[in-house]
C-alpha cells in the first residue's frame, strides 16, 4: 500500500524521530518504495505456519530470583548527558 | 617495520611460543601500519596505551609458558562492541561520547585469552548498511582499486572497518558481527574470509544491538585456520545472554584436516539469480569443481523460499531495531538535543533522535515502528515471522537429505565504488545481502572464502553455510576450498 504524508508522520511520531513539514513528502515516497518490495510476502501460502519467534527451539532460561548486581551508581550515570543529585535530569515533565 | 603485521594468527602464535618475536614487538608493527593508514579510515579509535600494556602482559604470560592460541594476538575491534572506558559508539552520532563502564562478553573472552587491543573499527551506523557510507565518521575506503584506476570502492558492510583492516594488514585479525550479511559481505569485497557462527553460539552480550534474533557476532581473519582459532577464543555460553547456548565449544583448529571425502555439498537452484554476472557463475561453478575434485559429492538442492528472505528480513530487523534503539533518547547515554524555552521532553526525545540518527537509521526505525504498529502487525510482522519458519525449514529439508554444506556466492558483484548507489533506492543497496541473509534469518552458521578475482582485478568471495552447531565440519569443508583456491592476491599499497 502506499504511504501518505498522513502516515508518514504518523510513523515519525510512533518512531519519535522529529520530521520537518516539508521532509514528509519525500519520507512517504521511500517508505512507500520499501513497503511495496515487502508485498512480495503477499504470494506465500502461510497457512497453517507458526510464526518463529525463537531461532533455537529453546525454553527461556530462568535464573535464580536474587540480587546479583547494583551499587554502582556513580558508572551508571557516568555517560548521562545531564545528570544531579544521582539522578537522570530531563525537562520537566509534569506542569 | 609493518612486516610483522602482515603475520597469520597460527604464525604468530607459532613464532611468539618459539620466542622468534615477541607480543610487544608485533604489536608494534601493527601500531605502525595502523599510523600510516588514516587515509583509509578502518579505525574509528585507537587505543596503543592499552595494546601496548596488553602486550607486556601477553608477553609475560608467554616466557612463563602459559599461552593460549590467542596471546599477543593483535586485534581490531568493531565499534559495536563495548569495551570499557573506550570509546564505544555504534558509528553514530546519537552516541557521541559514550564510554561504556563495562566490556562485552566477546572481548573480555578475547582479552582473558591475551589478545591484544589495536583499537576500534568503522562501521555502518547501528551496523544497517552495506557499503560503510552511513557510517557517522565517514565511510572506510577498500584497500583494493581496480586494475588502472584510483577510484575509491566500498569494503562493503557493516563490518568495513573490519574487512579493510585485515585486508591492508592493519591488525592480525578482527571481530565483526552479522545481521544479514555483516562480516560475510565486506570479508568477499576484501579478499578475506569471514565466520559468521550458528545464533547463539556467541554472546550478544555488550554488543550493540540492532535486531537481536538476527545478530552474531564472528571472526574476520586473514585465513580459515584463523577464524577457526579466533571463533574458538569468542565462542561458548555466557549466563548474561538468554540466547546463548549451552553447548561445549570444539576445537575448530584440530577439525581443519582438509578431508572432506564423502561430503554432500549442495547447489540450491534459487541462488542462480537472473543477470547475474557471468564471473560470478563462473566463480561458483569452479568452487563446486574444487570441491569434487577434493572428493565431495555435488548435489543440486533447492531451497523454495529464498526469493522471500529479503522482503521478510526487511520487515523482521527494523521491527526489532526499532524497539532495539527506543533507548536512545537522550537521557542516559550519548547526545542530547538542545531546547527552545517552552519546549519539554518530548521534543527533546524526538529532536535527538533527529539530530543523532542518520538518514538509513530513521528509515529503518519509522518503517520498523510502522511494521509493528496496530492494524499492520498482523499483515507484516507476523505474515514475516511465518515465511522465516517456512525459510528455516528450507535449510532443515535440505539437511535432512543429507546434505552437509550448501555452496553460494558470497555477494552478486565485486566491491563497488563508494558514492555509486548514493542516488539509488535503498532496495538496490539491500540486495547486496541477497546470498547471506537466509543464513540469519535460519540462525546457521555460513562462511565467506576468498575464491577469485574479477576481470578488473578485484576478489570475489563464495560462501558456505553449514548445518547448526557443525562450524567444525563447515569450517574443513572452507579449509579445503581454500586450499584448492590458493588466493594468496593482496592489494598494492597506495595508502
Amino acid at each position: 500500500m502506499a504511504i501518505d504524508k498522513e502516515i508518514a508522520r504518523r510513523a515519525a511520531h510512533l518512531a519519535r524521530i522529529e520530521v520537518k513539514e516539508e521532509d514528509l513528502e519525500a519520507l512517504a515516497g521511500e517508505l512507500s518504495g520499501i513497503l511495496g518490495f515487502m508485498e512480495q510476502l503477499n504470494e506465500v501460502d502461510v497457512e497453517g505456519v507458526e510464526p518463529m519467534t525463537s531461532v533455537t527451539p529453546m525454553d527461556l532460561p530462568k535464573r535464580a530470583d536474587v540480587v546479583n548486581d547494583g551499587n554502582q551508581q556513580d558508572k551508571i550515570l557516568a555517560n548521562a548527558p545531564d545528570a544531579r543529585e544521582g539522578f537522570f535530569a530531563v525537562p520537566k515533565v509534569v506542569e | 617495520m609493518t612486516e610483522l603485521a602482515k603475520l597469520t594468527i597460527a604464525d604468530a602464535r607459532d613464532k611468539l611460543r618459539a620466542k622468534e618475536i615477541t607480543a610487544t614487538e608485533l604489536t608494534q608493527s601493527c601500531l605502525d601500519a595502523v599510523n600510516a593508514a588514516d587515509a583509509l579510515n578502518a579505525y574509528s579509535a585507537k587505543t596503543p596505551e592499552i595494546a601496548s600494556a596488553q602486550a607486556a602482559a601477553a608477553d609475560v604470560r608467554i616466557a612463563a609458558g602459559d599461552a593460549p592460541d590467542m596471546c599477543g594476538i593483535p586485534l581490531g575491534i568493531k565499534d559495536l562492541f563495548c569495551t570499557k572506558g573506550v570509546a564505544s559508539q555504534a558509528a553514530s552520532n546519537i552516541l557521541n561520547g559514550f564510554k561504556p563502564e563495562y566490556e562485552s562478553t566477546i572481548t573480555t573472552k578475547l582479552w582473558d585469552s591475551g589478545a591484544v587491543m589495536l583499537g576500534k573499527l568503522n562501521m555502518d551506523e547501528f551496523a544497517m548498511g552495506s557499503s560503510n557510507e552511513t557510517s557517522a565518521y565517514g565511510p572506510v575506503v577498500n584497500p583494493w582499486r581496480r586494475e588502472g584506476s584510483d577510484a575509491k570502492l566500498t569494503p562493503g558492510g557493516s563490518s568495513g572497518g573490519s574487512a579493510a583492516a585485515v585486508a591492508a594488514d592493519l591488525c592480525l585479525a578482527a571481530t565483526g558481527t552479522d545481521t544479514g550479511g555483516s562480516i560475510r559481505q565486506p570479508a568477499a569485497f576484501v579478499g578475506i574470509t569471514g565466520v559468521k557462527p550458528t545464533y547463539g553460539r556467541c554472546s550478544r552480550w555488550g554488543v550493540v544491538a540492532f535486531a537481536s534474533s538476527l545478530d552474531q557476532a564472528g571472526p574476520m581473519t586473514k585465513t580459515v585456520r584463523d577464524s577457526a582459532i579466533m571463533l574458538g577464543a569468542m565462542a561458548g555460553y555466557d549466563v548474561k545472554d538468554s540466547t546463548s547456548a549451552n553447548l561445549a565449544v570444539p576445537d575448530f583448529e584440530a577439525a581443519l584436516t582438509g578431508d572432506i571425502k564423502g561430503k554432500k555439498i549442495g547447489i540450491p537452484k534459487e541462488y542462480r539469480l537472473d543477470g547475474m554476472p557471468a564471473e560470478i557463475e563462473k566463480l561458483w561453478a569452479n568452487g563446486a569443481d574444487m570441491l569434487r575434485d577434493a572428493g565431495a559429492t555435488i548435489v543440486d538442492v533447492s531451497l523454495p523460499h529464498t526469493k522471500y528472505a529479503l522482503p521478510a528480513y526487511y520487515v523482521l530487523a527494523p521491527a526489532e531495531a526499532s524497539s532495539n534503539l527506543a533507548r536512545y533518547d537522550g537521557v542516559r547515554y550519548g547526545q542530547r538535543a538542545k531546547l527552545q524555552s517552552g519546549e519539554g521532553i518530548h521534543e527533546m526525545y524526538a529532536r535527538t533522535r533527529a539530530e543523532g540518527f542518520g538518514p538509513e537509521v530513521k528509515r529503518r526505525i519509522m518503517i520498523g515502528a510502522y511494521v509493528l504498529s496496530a492494524g499492520f502487525y498482523d499483515a507484516y510482522y507476523r505474515r514475516a515471522q511465518r515465511v522465516r519458519t517456512l525459510i528455516k525449514k528450507d535449510f532443515e529439508d535440505v539437511y535432512a537429505s543429507g546434505v552437509d554444506a550448501i555452496l553460494t556466492p558470497a555477494t552478486p558483484s565485486a566491491a563497488f565504488g563508494l558514492g555509486e548507489m548514493a542516488n539509488e533506492d535503498p532496495i538496490k543497496m539491500y540486495l547486496n545481502d541477497v546470498f547471506t541473509v537466509t543464513v540469519n534469518l535460519a540462525g546457521l552458521p555460513g562462511v565467506a572464502i576468498p575464491t577469485g578475482t574479477d576481470a578488473q582485478g578485484l576478489p570475489l568471495g563464495l560462501q558456505l553455510i553449514g548445518r547448526p552447531w557443525e562450524e567444525a565440519d563447515m569450517l574443513n569443508i572452507a579449509y579445503s576450498l581454500e586450499t584448492a583456491a590458493g588466493f594468496v592476491s593482496k592489494p598494492a599499497k597506495w595508502w
